[in-house]
This record gives C-alpha cells, sequence and structure tokens, in this order.
C-alpha cells in the first residue's frame, strides 16, 4: 500500500516537473511535445506498476566470490617480461586479468624470448585485486647457447606490486586523463651457473645482486582511434632488468629511464604493437643498449592469450659485441 | 637517458603522434558510416534481443517497456552519431537510478552490442567510435 502511494505521487511530481525541466534548456515546439507525451506515457506506466504489484526482486547474487571475467577482452593487458601486467617489455597502468572492480583475477604465463646467442625465459603468475591492486611473482632464466657461454645460466626471482591510482583507461574516453599506476619490482639475482670460479653478478662489476625498480605508468586507451598508448618512467639500477645485478662500476645512482608502447587494435582478439624501452649503463662490462620490439597479441578468449613480437635486446656483453635479436613468444592462461 | 637513445625515442614519439590523429569531424561522418538510419535501427533490435537472451544482465529490464527502451536507444545512437535525431529520454543516471549495475553489467551490454554490431556488419574500428561516445557513460549507469 505503502508502495503505491509513492508510486502515484512520483508519478504526478514527475508529470508537474515536466514542463519546467523542459524550459530548462531551449527546445522546438515538435521536440517538448513529444517529451512532454513520452514523460505522460513513463508517468501512466509507473502508475500502473505501482497499483498491480511490489517490483519483483533482482535475483539474488549467489557468486558473488566468483572471478566475473568482466573486462572487455584483451583490455587486460598481458604479462609482460618480469611479470607484471603490460606489454611484451615494459609494465603498462593496467591491472591483469579480467576481474571488474568487484572482482579479481589471475593470469599465468609462460615467456620465451631467443636471440642469436641467448636464450630467455620467464614464468610467474599475477593477480588483479578489485581492478585496483596487482601482485605478481616471476622467475627469469637467462642460458647462453653458444660456446664459450653454452653453459652460463643466470636466475632472478621478481616480486611485483601494483596500484591504480587514477582514471580509468577504457571508461574515460571523454577525458585526457589516462589511467594511472604506480608499481615497484623487487629483484633477487640468483646467481651465475656455467661460468667457472664466476658466480656472482657481482664479480661482473654489478655493486649488488639485489634491487628495487619503482615505476609510474600512464595507460590510455584511444578507442575511436582503436590506439592504446602507454608511457612508463622507471627508477632503476638494474643492468638487463637485474640479469646481470644493479649499479656497477660505472654508477650505482637510480635514474629514471622511459618506457613506450603504441598498439593499433586490429580486431577485438587482436592488438598489433610496437614498445621501445629505455636502459641504464652501469657495467664497464656491459655495453647496454635500449630494447625494442613489434608485436602481436592475440585473444583467442578471456582465458588465453598469445605474443609473437620481434625483439631487439641490444648487446649483452663486451666478450660478445654483436646485437641480439630474436623472438619473443609468451603464452597466458588465466582469468 | 642518453644523447644515442634521443632520436629513436623521437622517432617512436613521432609514430604515437603520427597514428593518433583525431579527425575532425568524426560526429558528422559516424552516422553514415554506420549505415545510417536502417542499420542502426536493426543494430539496436540486434542488440536488444541480445540482451534479453543474455543471463547476465537480462533481469534488469524486468521492469522495462521494452520498445520504449529500443526507440530510445534508437535515438541516442542516431544523435550521438551525428544523425538526425534528437534523443527524448530521460538522463543515463535517472534511468538507471536504483538498477545498482556493476561494471561487469555495462560490460555484458558492450559485449552483446558489440555481437549486434558484427552481425549488421559494422566494421571494427567504426563500432569503436560509436563505442568510444557510449564508454563515458559507465559513469552514470553504474551505481554499485
Amino acid at each position: 500500500m505503502k508502495y503505491t502511494i509513492r508510486g502515484a505521487a512520483l508519478a504526478v511530481l514527475a508529470m508537474l516537473c515536466a514542463p519546467v525541466m523542459a524550459q530548462m534548456r531551449p527546445m522546438t515546439p515538435a521536440e517538448q511535445e513529444a517529451w512532454t507525451a513520452a514523460r505522460q506515457q513513463k508517468a501512466a506506466q509507473a502508475m500502473r506498476q505501482a497499483s498491480t504489484a511490489e517490483a519483483a526482486p533482482a535475483p539474488e547474487r549467489n557468486d558473488r566470490w566468483m572471478p566475473d571475467l568482466a573486462k572487455l577482452t584483451a583490455t587486460g593487458g598481458v604479462i609482460q617480461v618480469e611479470g607484471a601486467g603490460g606489454g611484451g617489455l615494459t609494465p603498462w597502468a593496467l591491472i591483469t586479468g579480467y576481474g571488474s572492480r568487484d572482482s579479481y583475477g589471475a593470469n599465468a604465463h609462460y615467456t620465451y624470448l631467443a636471440t642469436q646467442d641467448y636464450t630467455l625465459t620467464s614464468y610467474g603468475v599475477a593477480v588483479g585485486i578489485l581492478d585496483r591492486l596487482e601482485l605478481s611473482a616471476a622467475k627469469q632464466e637467462f642460458y647462453g647457447s653458444v660456446a664459450p657461454l653454452n653453459d652460463l645460466k643466470i636466475t632472478q626471482d621478481i616480486f611485483g606490486i601494483k596500484l591504480k591510482l587514477a582514471g580509468d583507461a577504457v571508461y574515460d574516453q571523454d577525458r585526457w586523463l589516462p589511467q594511472i599506476a604506480a608499481g615497484v619490482m623487487f629483484k633477487r639475482n640468483n646467481g651465475i651457473g656455467g661460468l667457472g670460479a664466476v658466480t656472482s653478478v657481482k664479480q661482473l662489476g654489478a655493486a649488488s645482486d639485489a634491487g628495487i625498480d619503482y615505476y609510474l605508468a600512464a595507460t590510455k586507451l584511444l578507442l575511436a582511434q582503436s590506439l592504446l598508448l602507454n608511457g612508463t618512467v622507471r627508477l632503476t639500477k638494474a643492468n638487463q632488468m637485474g640479469l646481470l645485478g644493479f649499479g656497477g662500476d660505472r654508477g650505482d645512482r637510480y635514474q629514471a629511464m622511459g618506457e613506450f608502447s603504441a598498439a593499433y587494435l586490429v580486431r577485438r582478439d587482436l592488438a598489433l604493437g610496437v614498445e621501445y624501452r629505455m636502459k641504464p649503463r652501469n657495467l664497464a662490462a656491459d655495453p647496454e643498449k635500449d630494447y625494442y620490439d613489434a608485436f602481436l597479441a592475440w585473444f583467442p578468449s578471456k582465458n588465453l592469450s598469445l605474443t609473437l613480437a620481434y625483439v631487439a635486446l641490444g648487446d649483452i656483453t663486451v666478450y660478445n659485441p654483436k646485437r641480439q635479436r630474436g623472438v619473443y613468444l609468451s603464452l597466458q592462461a588465466g582469468f | 637517458m642518453t644523447p644515442r637513445i634521443l632520436p629513436q625515442a623521437l622517432a617512436v614519439a613521432a609514430l604515437a603522434v603520427s597514428l593518433w590523429a583525431p579527425p575532425a569531424h568524426a560526429a558528422d561522418t559516424l552516422f553514415a558510416d554506420l549505415g545510417g538510419m536502417p542499420v542502426i535501427r536493426q543494430t539496436v533490435h540486434d542488440f536488444m534481443a541480445n540482451m534479453l537472451a543474455d543471463v547476465r544482465i537480462r533481469h534488469t529490464f524486468d521492469n522495462s517497456n521494452l520498445k520504449r527502451v529500443e526507440e530510445m536507444l534508437v535515438e541516442q545512437f542516431c544523435m550521438l552519431s551525428g544523425g538526425p535525431c534528437t534523443y527524448t529520454g530521460d538522463p543515463m543516471k535517472e534511468v538507471h537510478q536504483g538498477l545498482k549495475l556493476t561494471d561487469a553489467d555495462f560490460n555484458a551490454l558492450v559485449e552483446d552490442l558489440q555481437l549486434a554490431m558484427d552481425k549488421n556488419g559494422i566494421p571494427f574500428r567504426t563500432q569503436n567510435r560509436l563505442l568510444a561516445l557510449l564508454a563515458p557513460m559507465q559513469r552514470d549507469t553504474v551505481t554499485r
């Protein structure tokens, strides 16, 4: 009964308010007429509804603790080579997985990168919580494939945390504000194998075998242009991402490095892009160069993605002054 | 940043900027690119059918006048894309008040619209131009 009265009162109120509201902005007489007619129709409907019965309650969601897989395809990005959500080489401001702000998502990845003389693999897991917080853990393994480094093996553990600070890369299509996130990567180099007496990156000149990277990433989807742009600034001391340690004989200070990505959305499940990642140069033994790549990411479903890229890693050591180029293949499964 | 990488960095930046050249009057041609009124009508019709068959969001239409919703969507898409229509419906915020919609509901709707646009042969890039105009409505419609 209470509902009936309230419904009727609202309907009457709506009818009374309609002409006043219509005058608030200029309207042609025809428009006004159509608008008023629609109003009356709506009011009549509200009256009918109010007089019949209470509205049926929305079905109770009993699946609220289940992952919702609610983000749009590809808008979770992929997992980059250090385990964070992003592109191939650079972390982005996107939170990994397909969980919306009411849910969560997670991904496992395996990445294989092979150049003329070296192989780098990376595997790990990343969790996205409430589309706000991302936690990641990854292991990198770096191998030499050509003598005398054919037994070389360097491994590194990376734990990452990323917090979305502002903006929404997808919804804010009427604003310039990108999605912005801040992140930290805790890295520990586990030492060198297969190089005789050299068992630590410190013996190659690194100041430390552990380090922390800090970054700020801004990601913007320009949907009208089918384009995604990302810019990241990273404070780092890492040599070759940390595979050759942190800091060194040429410098042991934090330096700001820019990382850029641009991707064109070819189809809903296909993105084609380029990336560029600047690097410090702390080691005399390592004429470190910037990384860059061109990639194609395919999202056959929200549970699977496959990224294929051509990468250029530059020189890795003065003892093999050959620019390392090769393929990058990354498989990712999750929700 | 060392001088040697500056030219490369600039080249990448220039590429990014040149890729993003905003069309001067996107809205003027989007209506035509969508295929005009006949395609918009049919797309909205299929869009409604998709939503009503979608277990994720069909319950949100329980108390709706479906015919009116469809009419209003046609008007809205037509007007947003620069077509000769006036949206006569209520503000989005008002229409969705009390529905307690989530981002998951909003995105489910987007996916249903994408399928409807696919079915009506609207090219992917054109779809994205329309979606770019609809995306900010998330702020007014998602209340939970």
